[in-house]
């Protein structure tokens, strides 16, 4: 066991890890933060991405030990100080952007990472950066338009019905 | 995953004794080594991580006006800081993987790993890259030996790769669509002395140098130029993603399109 | 002006909050004190005698609780199919055992072997590969029509064959049938293939089982579309628990698609083990496993007939369908290519003769059972690619030959065993050529062709059988279960509501627009109301969530519950304005006597049921009403879909361009909710067109196993979807006139993109009668070159 020491959602933490630990386990498992999911073991369906000092990972395909001294971000620390949803979190509720909720986290930390990078992102831009990160529920139609709607642009023209 | 040691050091002289160690292995960004550990794939004893080494990070021109990349630079950096001196290989870069992947995987790592259907190999076969290591520089063409094989030994460390800036240069990547990886790629540079065609994702031998095709865009840089020639099938990969007549097809595709976008 | 609130507004999901601030609890998310973790060694063959299993080393290794084999279940039953099919001449199905774990053989790649029960799971693995084996390898048989034939090895020593069942539907009389054929002026044949998907919801299946010694009392909390189905099944014919001392949670759960369903193995070992070790014990699903051990879904071959009189009236259809069952039956596996797909035959269109036949087969593969659509996806599939087919032999416009085929008067009893009871066909279809600009079609193809693309356009038209189901008829067609659902509507004191359903959500949204119906009838807040779902505990006897039904079936339940909830606080409201009951008028929350100004609030007449010091003597106090619903029939959703596709001429890459969706769902409730289920049924209609594929080689291997290799649709490969909805008839018979919208986008979508990619290459010059999905641009480029 080796200890890992990390700063998780603006808190500092630590714990007692094996070298094979992923980040995901430590998150879940030794954190009980358990909104980052595991939904592959092959790295690409996206409902384990966190940032880790301020970008986007795939916390199933990174071992704790390798965060270590890290800042880490996770969907628990997404919401605003008073609790109320941020603005990619709202615009995913007021669009649609989710049904069975599994990917949800990882679509917001990848939206989230995206929009710092590029705020306001292309239809094809949003679809491209989301290659990552898979959705089995929505045809990703309400997560593009989601997105599109938390960089302020108008989705009104979208088809919807 | 079966259980190992971690070792971060923060030298590559570090990371060269600590790889001396019985079973141990190098981790760059672990993209695709970790998914294998996690299938019990590989069972090393120690895992030398190389992120924590910073002369092994970074994007700069050398005196001879090649591209130096640090072995451990991922592929997000490459995208971003290449973008102005080879924008060719940064758009490679870009599209490696996904944006998670690419913030953790390193150029080394997946040039080590050689996997038939990665990107990089094409970049790097088809610009006569230099891999340097630890221990030696070694020549693109002589680097690679086939899927999964290269010229690198035991506890060999990619610590830099350094790229001959060619006059133009376009990477063509189809992608197989469940892998995202390419089931056929095609990277295409024009250097002042010749083009280097270099295609990944379609033989099973893994990267290869499609000379018909350098010869006669070295003659004549334009699509139709390689429009005749055509690839043998019997060497290409053939799965439930495509057949080897169809990579064959695609590997001259690509071409034209690459050279076309070169311009 | 769209509705702010109650029956028809968009209202926004409540339970969004919670997934989206990482707070759902997912069953992963349940540690339970002391738990330990079960392996499962699977096989890593697909057909082979089991000699022997040496269990001691694994036994000794650290951490290890407790090693399980199929020994340990022989005292025990196996899994359990739901419905009884009979074949053509009404006998049953042959139906083999489906052991927890495997007993004498293994029959396909992950069939269980042993599991080990431990400390960690990584331990639990390490034990699984010390575990020493002799499994004699034997041939296998992966292929439908060679398992088909005689002399091919058998899955199953102790059946004739592997055959399950040869099953027929329709005009039984294959001479009237002939006769039809020979008569017609057309006849046009296609064979076709149903490709083989992995439901592969996002979140992997888990069990988490405890038992205590203390009550004799066990708890399953398990990733299901249906907690008292998993309840009855394993406590009735696997384990032999009384139910009342078992409970099973089904709490959030990150998508179904009918593969949460069935009954597993998983379950009643994770249960079983939790007694024998007296420990909880806790399983999750790697996405590896997944691919070797959710039920998968669809994998049929067919070839299809349609015969045309001189005027193009469709006049007979045959089909001989070969289903893939895979090595085992799955709960409800025996009925999806029998009565959820011959009965859908008929489609849209008043064809007369009909015969379908079915063979279904035992290979050497993991169980098929439903998929979004079950059956019906494959029925449609057939049907209109056997029309487009025949449109462009006979050089008629695809939609008119449709129009004019369709079924108009309703009632409408089908060649095929069902009752439509009403539709419009073509009200669908003109709602769906406006939507989807059909008139600007050729412009935006010159508009390709100019880009040195070709550009296709492909119709569909489905209609499905939903809100499974009247329970009489489905008893008599082979069903071992009820299909009714229930819901209790418990009415609180101060007026709120929670309203406990049978129905489960595992993404439908049922937590915000319930509330909606409730809320409606009684003219309160929808925030007042509360859905409880997922816990045999708390939740009256349902049957959970699939087939498009839990609306229409168990929503239904809930409307009768709260009927008499009205009716009981009507009486309450009475007394209190002394008033006649008849005169007792509920709107807006308020009760009022008729004609009056006299009224009392809703909050004040629950707030007597609870506290009933001036009540009526002949009423009991409280306020809470159960209903249990069994449908009178199904219900038939119906639309009309078309999707425009690019072909690159070079690579044979088919890109979605626009894609068009008409449907009727009767009335409708939550409109931005039936949006998203539209959209995410086109979403993986499109997967099956394009992209997935579940692939085993000739020795049973899995070929597509993980994301690496079986393509998941992601955002970049579909564009936005244009969804109309307006077009609606009501279902006649539920209260809410509801029909259900789960499963349309799956079933209309993978026609109209296979049409869409063969009129592109036609109009390339290129005459390509079919391409077998996924469209691969390998099959398309080989298409085109062939």
């Amino acid at each position: 066991m080796t200890q890992v020491s990390m700063t998780v959602n603006g808190k500092s933490v630590s714990g007692d890890v094996e070298g094979r630990t992923l980040l995901s386990s430590f998150l879940r498992d030794h954190l009980s933060l358990t909104g980052t999911h595991v939904g592959c073991d092959t790295g690409q369906c996206g409902a384990c991405v966190v940032h880790v000092d301020g970008e986007a990972v795939k916390s199933c395909n990174m071992l704790a030990l390798e965060a270590d001294g890290a800042e880490v971000g996770t969907i628990e620390g997404q919401a605003n100080a008073d609790g109320s949803l941020n603005v990619i979190q709202q615009a995913f509720q007021d669009h649609h952007g989710l049904q069975c909720g599994f990917c949800t986290p990882g679509m917001v930390m990848s939206a989230a990472a995206l929009l710092k990078d590029n705020p306001r992102p292309t239809e094809t831009e949003i679809r491209e950066y989301l290659e990552g990160n898979i959705c089995r529920c929505t045809g990703y139609h309400n997560i593009v338009k989601a997105i599109m709607a938390a960089s302020g642009q108008d989705v009104g023209a979208i088809a919807a019905e | 995953m079966y259980s190992f040691e971690f070792e971060k050091p923060s030298t590559v002289a570090e990371a060269v004794a600590a790889l001396g160690a019985e079973e141990a292995q190098a981790l760059g960004g672990g993209q695709t080594l970790i998914p294998t550990l996690k299938q019990r794939l590989a069972a090393p004893a120690k895992l030398v991580s190389l992120s924590g080494i910073a002369e092994m990070k970074g994007v700069c021109v050398e005196d001879d006006g090649s591209l130096a990349i640090g072995g451990g630079t991922t592929h997000a950096t490459v995208a971003r800081e290449a973008a102005d001196k080879y924008p060719a290989l940064a758009e490679l870069a870009s599209h490696i993987g996904d944006p998670a992947v690419r913030n953790r995987g390193t150029i080394g790592g997946s040039l080590a790993n050689n996997d038939p259907s990665a990107c990089y190999p094409a970049a790097v076969l088809g610009s006569g890259a230099t891999i340097r290591t630890n221990a030696r520089d070694i020549a693109a063409d002589d680097f690679f030996q086939g899927m999964f094989t290269t010229a690198l030994s035991d506890a060999e460390i990619i610590t830099s790769v350094r790229f001959p800036v060619p006059q133009a240069a376009n990477y063509q990547k189809f992608l197989q669509p469940a892998s995202r990886f390419a089931l056929v790629g095609v990277f295409v540079a024009r250097y002042a002395d010749g083009v280097r065609v270099a295609v990944t994702g379609a033989s099973e031998d893994g990267v290869f140098r499609w000379g018909e095709a350098e010869q006669a865009l070295s003659r004549e840089f334009r699509p139709d130029a390689v429009m005749g020639l055509r690839i043998n099938p019997m060497n290409m990969i053939g799965d439930l993603h495509g057949s080897k007549e169809y990579r064959a097809h695609l590997v001259g595709v690509l071409t034209r399109r690459a050279v076309a976008a070169a311009g | 002006m769209p509705k702010d609130s109650g029956i028809g507004a968009s209202s926004k999901r409540r339970e969004d909050v919670r997934f989206l601030t990482g707070s759902g609890n997912y069953t992963d998310d349940i540690n339970v004190r002391g738990q330990a973790y079960v392996y499962f060694l699977r096989s890593d063959i697909a057909h082979g005698r089991i000699n022997s299993i040496d269990t001691s080393d694994a036994e000794s290794m650290p951490g290890v609780v407790r090693v399980f084999t199929g020994k340990d279940f022989e005292g025990v039953g196996g899994l359990p199919c739901g419905w009884e099919v009979a074949d053509r001449h009404g006998a049953p199905m042959q139906e083999p055992p489906h052991p927890i774990l495997a007993q004498g053989k293994v029959r396909h790649v992950g069939d269980p072997i042993a599991a080990v029960v431990a400390d960690s799971l990584e331990q639990a693995r390490d034990a699984a590969e010390a575990i020493a084996f002799d499994i004699e390898e034997l041939p296998t048989v992966t292929d439908m029509k060679a398992a088909a034939q005689e002399g091919s090895v058998k899955v199953h020593d102790d059946l004739k064959n592997n055959i399950c069942y040869d099953w027929m539907l329709g005009e039984a009389d294959n001479a009237k049938v002939d006769e039809v054929f020979a008569n017609a002026a057309h006849v046009t044949t296609l064979e076709l293939t149903n490709n083989r998907l992995v439901a592969n919801p996002m979140e992997p299946r888990v069990c988490v089982a405890e038992y205590s010694r203390g009550t004799d009392e066990y708890t399953l909390y398990t990733t299901s579309q249906n907690p008292h189905v998993i309840r009855l099944l394993m406590c009735a014919f696997v384990l032999g628990l009384p139910e009342h001392k078992v409970r099973v949670v089904a709490p959030d759960v990150g998508g179904g698609f009918g593969s949460k369903i069935f009954h597993y193995a998983e379950e009643a070992f994770c249960t079983f083990a939790a007694k024998a070790c007296n420990r909880p014990v806790k399983w999750t699903s790697s996405r590896s496993e997944a691919f070797l051990s959710d039920a998968q879904g669809r994998d049929h071959v067919t070839t299809i007939q349609l015969a045309l009189d001189a005027q193009n009236n469709f006049i007979g259809l045959r089909t001989d369908t070969y289903a893939n069952l895979g090595a085992y039956l799955s709960t409800f596996s025996s009925s999806v290519p029998t009565w959820l797909h011959g009965t859908l035959m008929a489609g849209n269109y008043k064809t007369p003769v009909i015969q379908v036949n079915v063979k279904a087969m035992f290979t050497n593969t993991v169980p098929v059972d439903a998929y979004r659509g079950a059956g019906r996806p494959e029925a449609t599939f057939q049907l209109e690619r056997v029309i487009d087919k025949a449109a462009r032999e006979l050089g008629v416009d695809p939609i008119a030959l449709r129009r004019q085929n369709f079924i108009t008067q309703f009632p409408y009893d089908t060649p095929v065993a069902l009752t439509y009871d009403t539709g419009d066909y073509n009200g669908t279809m003109d709602k769906l050529e406006a939507a989807a600009d059909l008139a600007g079609f050729a412009a935006r193809r010159a508009q390709s062709e100019a880009n040195g693309k070709l550009r296709g356009l492909g119709i569909n038209c489905y209609i499905e059988a939903c809100g499974i189901a009247p329970s009489n008829i489905v008893g008599m067609l082979g069903a071992r279960a009820g299909l009714y659902d229930a819901a209790t509507v418990r009415v609180n004191a101060t007026g709120s509501i929670s309203v406990m359903v049978g129905a489960h959500s595992h993404g439908q949204g049922h937590e915000t627009a319930f509330p909606q119906v409730v809320a409606e009838m009684i003219g309160i807040d929808e925030s007042m109301v509360e859905i409880v779902h997922g816990d045999t505990s708390k939740i009256p006897f349902g049957m959970g969530t699939y087939g498009s039904r839990s609306l229409a079936v168990c929503g239904s339940a809930m409307v009768k519950a709260t009927e008499k909830v009205i009716d009981k606080a009507k009486k309450i409201a009475a007394h209190l304005l002394e008033a006649s009951e008849a005169d007792i008028e509920l709107k807006d929350g308020q009760f009022t006597v008729a004609g009056t100004d006299k009224s009392v609030a809703w909050g004040d007449v629950t707030l007597t049921a609870y506290v009933p010091h001036n009540f009526p003597l002949e009423v009991e106090p409280g306020l809470e009403e159960t209903a249990f619903y069994d449908p009178a029939n199904f219900t038939f959703p119906a639309g009309a879909y078309a999707c425009e596709v690019e072909v690159d001429p070079e690579t044979g890459k088919v890109t979605i361009e626009r894609f068009t969706a008409a449907d009727d769902f009767g009335n409708i409730i939550n409109p931005m909710i039936v949006d998203g289920q539209v959209h995410g049924g086109i979403g993986q209609g499109i997967g099956q067109a394009l992209l997935e594929n579940c692939v085993y080689d000739e020795n049973g291997q899995l070929l597509s196993a993980s994301y690496m290799d079986y393509a998941m649709p992601r955002a970049d490969d579909v564009p936005f979807y244009t969804v109309d909805h307006s077009s609606r008839t009501p279902c006649t018979h539920n209260p809410l006139g509801v029909k259900g919208c789960g499963e349309a986008g799956a079933i209309g979508s993978p026609p109209a993109v296979v049409n869409a990619v063969i009129d592109a290459l036609h109009s390339g010059g290129k005459k390509v009668e079919h391409i077998d999905m996924p469209v691969s641009p390998s099959r398309v480029w080989a298409a085109m070159n062939g």
